[in-house]
């Protein structure tokens, strides 16, 4: 589904991502891990498009296609979607509005219908008890006012109704209690299929007792240095990063 | 008096001082000798005051030098067309509910006798009408409310206006259905109009007021309009404004309140295309307990331009204002708010409040906002703010990563910024039409045609007055 080889990204003329290879397939949770300013969410952001992130080397293709050449809008229409680490507030864009506009557009590019408001409010309906996402957020404007668990549910939620091939979660068990935590994770879990694949980005081993991964990545110094499976993630949490630091030194 | 340095548009000037007194006794002869003295006065006023240029304060920014040396006819006689114009302008559909009036370049287009006197004692006249009709009451307001020491375009108004709308609520009268006065201008000559209206509120009256200024055709049109507005004590106003010009029209609109004790003035001033746009509202606060609310929107491209000038002065304690102006700036438009609150002395317990927020699409578009409070009491409470931005980077992305493309996306958030001023908007039919026009605007597809509120889809065809424009 997608390969990354040898990426390279700069923001403000400074190297971020310096060679990084990756390659996810339908079916599959992969974690990233590692150290704060390692380029964790750099890579999200230059697979969501972000034009402030220069990619200066490498490529990147999903379903063969080449991603770095699709407008942010079309990456989205194919199925990519980024699960915000800070989710942007809108005044005055209500949620429903937001939503129906994004669906709307995503099945005209995909060359589906668009819903009538009765299926639209059902099929919403449905979604958001995913999430055990409140109903009045509905009128409400896009993030704003939200506490920091519904903002990550709304994410969620928004990734529900959007049904991507590719999800990318960028931290979103950060400002969670265990509840929240809980209910996105489960949220996530219950999205899973053989069609779509989830790239899960934490620092924290206990997201990954929800949404259990096949391969978990740490990344340093722009590149993934090491991986392995939902074991590596437990080493991790209990020894931290310098071990891997040490082994890299070697 | 001090006269203006470099005096602009002498050879109008000089043609507009021959009109008058070359049309001075026929007109005499049709009016009352009360508004004779007044004119002769106006006109005198204006040969001294001449145009404002760009020397004085208040006109720094708005420049009618070349606006002034167009060649328009003077002599253009709207009576005429009247005819014509009854014929084609016929009223359909009135999906806002409201009483509609209509003026064509400048005359009044309601029927033979100009009067309507509604069974609650409201009258909606034409001010040609109105001035032999109701002498009384016209001679009682007429030119009271003026405040004017350089603005010689006032004076002229006063000296040369032939007609405009006259609408009088007695004590104590609620009226219930909404006035709209529908303001066309229609011509194949360039055409200089002066416009006079006259809204009184008795004690406790209360009015909803619709003000539409159109024009159809793409010749240069400049159209003066001074509207005079006095409420009594608890009258209450809501006043909205909408002026959709084509590039070529040049509008100027001065505005003067005056509010007794308890009185309640809102206006909301739309403006989604014109030329020249200026408009000066002038608000005094007289009685205890009033209060103002003017607020406005502009959406200007090309090369528009329009100029907002409020000055709301609290005389006495006890009154609350607002101003409240937002607009959207492209292409190579420019935008002026000047928003001015003055606090006297003795008008304790002010509270007023200034905000204008504008975003500014292009690089070679300009924006100047000026909020300014002139306080000399000590025991208020005023703000003042203005914001000149972008639309946000961080929520493009954001919505684009949804999926939305990135002229929905910016769509979005317009309609988003300008959802403040339109929500306040208390007619509901009024409120949708000017919501779906405000994202036809943005959207750029407010046709020619669909740019005024007559869509004359084939000119050559009798129009049908759509006033509603829901059919956007």
């Amino acid at each position: 589904m997608l390969r990354i080889k040898d990426l390279h990204v700069s923001i403000n003329g400074k190297e971020i991502l310096s060679g990084l290879n990756l390659e996810v397939n339908a079916g599959e949770v992969h974690a990233i891990m590692g150290p704060n300013g390692t380029g964790k969410s750099t890579l999200a952001m230059v697979i969501a498009g972000n034009d402030k992130y220069e990619v200066t080397q490498g490529e990147i293709t999903y379903f063969g296609k080449n991603l770095l050449e699709l407008p942010i809008e079309d990456r989205a229409r194919e199925g990519v979607f980024l699960g915000f680490q800070y989710p942007v507030e809108i005044p005055g864009v209500s949620m429903t509005n937001f939503m129906r506009t994004a669906l709307d557009e995503i099945r005209s590019y995909r060359g589906q219908e668009s819903l009538t408001a009765g299926t639209y409010l059902k099929y919403m309906k449905e979604k958001k008890a995913l999430v055990e996402l409140n109903d009045k957020l509905d009128n409400r404007s896009v993030n704003e006012g939200f506490s920091g668990g519904e903002k990550k549910k709304n994410e969620i939620f928004q990734m529900a109704m959007l049904e991507p091939k590719l999800a990318i979660l960028d931290e979103t068990d950060s400002g969670l209690d265990i509840d929240a935590l809980r209910i996105v994770a489960n949220g996530v879990t219950k999205l899973r299929s053989s069609e779509n694949a989830t790239i899960v980005i934490t620092h924290y081993q206990r997201l990954l007792d929800y949404i259990i991964p096949d391969f978990v990545h740490v990344i340093y110094d722009g590149r993934i240095v090491k991986t392995g499976d939902k074991s590596l993630a437990l080493e991790l949490e209990d020894k931290g990063y310098d071990w891997i630091k040490e082994e890299l030194k070697a | 008096m001090s006269k203006n340095k470099k005096e602009i548009g002498l050879q109008l000037k000089a043609a507009l001082l021959k009109k008058f007194d070359s049309s001075k006794e026929s007109v005499s002869a049709k009016e009352t000798p009360f508004l004779s003295e007044k004119r002769q006065n106006a006109i005198q006023s204006f040969e001294n005051m001449g145009f404002p240029s760009t020397d004085l304060e208040s006109w720094k920014k708005t420049n009618l030098k070349n606006l002034l040396e167009i060649d328009y006819d003077l002599n253009y006689d709207s009576s005429l067309e009247t005819k014509k114009s009854n014929a084609i302008y016929k009223c359909e559909i009135n999906q806002f509910g409201t009483d509609l009036y209509t003026q064509l370049n400048g005359r009044w287009m309601g029927g033979a006798d100009g009067i309507t006197t509604y069974e609650n004692g409201t009258i909606v006249a034409s001010m040609s009408h109105a001035i032999l009709a109701f002498p009384e009451i016209f001679e009682k307001h007429y030119g009271k409310y003026v405040i004017n020491e350089r603005n010689g375009l006032i004076s002229l108004n006063s000296a040369l206006f032939k007609d405009g709308y006259f609408i009088y609520v007695p004590d104590g009268v609620e009226h219930n259905t909404d006035l709209q006065m529908v303001s066309i201008i229609d011509s194949k000559k360039n055409i200089f109009c002066n416009m006079r209206n006259l809204v009184l509120l008795g004690e406790n009256a209360k009015l909803r007021l619709v003000h539409c200024d159109d024009s159809l055709d793409f010749q240069n049109s400049f159209i003066s309009n001074v509207t005079e507005i006095n409420l009594e004590r608890g009258a209450k106003l809501d006043f909205y404004k909408l002026q959709n010009k084509d590039d070529a029209a040049a509008i100027l609109t001065n505005t003067f309140v005056h509010q007794g004790q308890d009185s309640d003035f809102s206006s909301n001033t739309i403006v989604l295309n014109g030329g020249v746009v200026r408009n000066d509202t002038h608000v005094s606060l007289n009685g205890r307990g009033a209060n103002a609310n003017v607020m406005g929107l502009y959406l200007m491209d090309r090369k528009q331009f329009v100029d907002n000038h409020i000055f709301i002065s609290h005389n006495v304690p006890n009154c609350t204002s607002t101003q409240l102006f937002k607009g959207i700036v492209d292409d190579e438009a420019r935008a002026v708010f000047n928003g001015h609150t003055l606090v006297q002395k003795d008008a304790q317990q002010t509270l007023a409040f200034q905000n204008n927020n504008n975003i500014q699409l292009t690089n070679t578009s300009k924006i100047d906002s000026h909020p300014f409070l002139e306080i000399y009491a000590d025991d208020v409470k005023c703000s003042h703010g203005a914001t000149v931005g972008q639309l946000d980077t961080t929520a493009l992305f954001y919505m684009m990563q949804r999926g939305i493309c990135e002229r929905n996306a910016k769509m979005l958030l317009m309609v988003a910024f300008v959802g403040q001023i339109v929500d306040r908007i208390k007619i509901p039919n009024l409120r949708s039409s000017i919501n779906e026009l405000v994202r036809k605007r943005l959207k750029g597809e407010l046709s020619s045609c669909e740019q005024c509120s007559i869509q004359c889809a084939e000119p050559d065809k009798p129009i049908h007055f759509e006033i509603d424009m829901s059919l956007l």
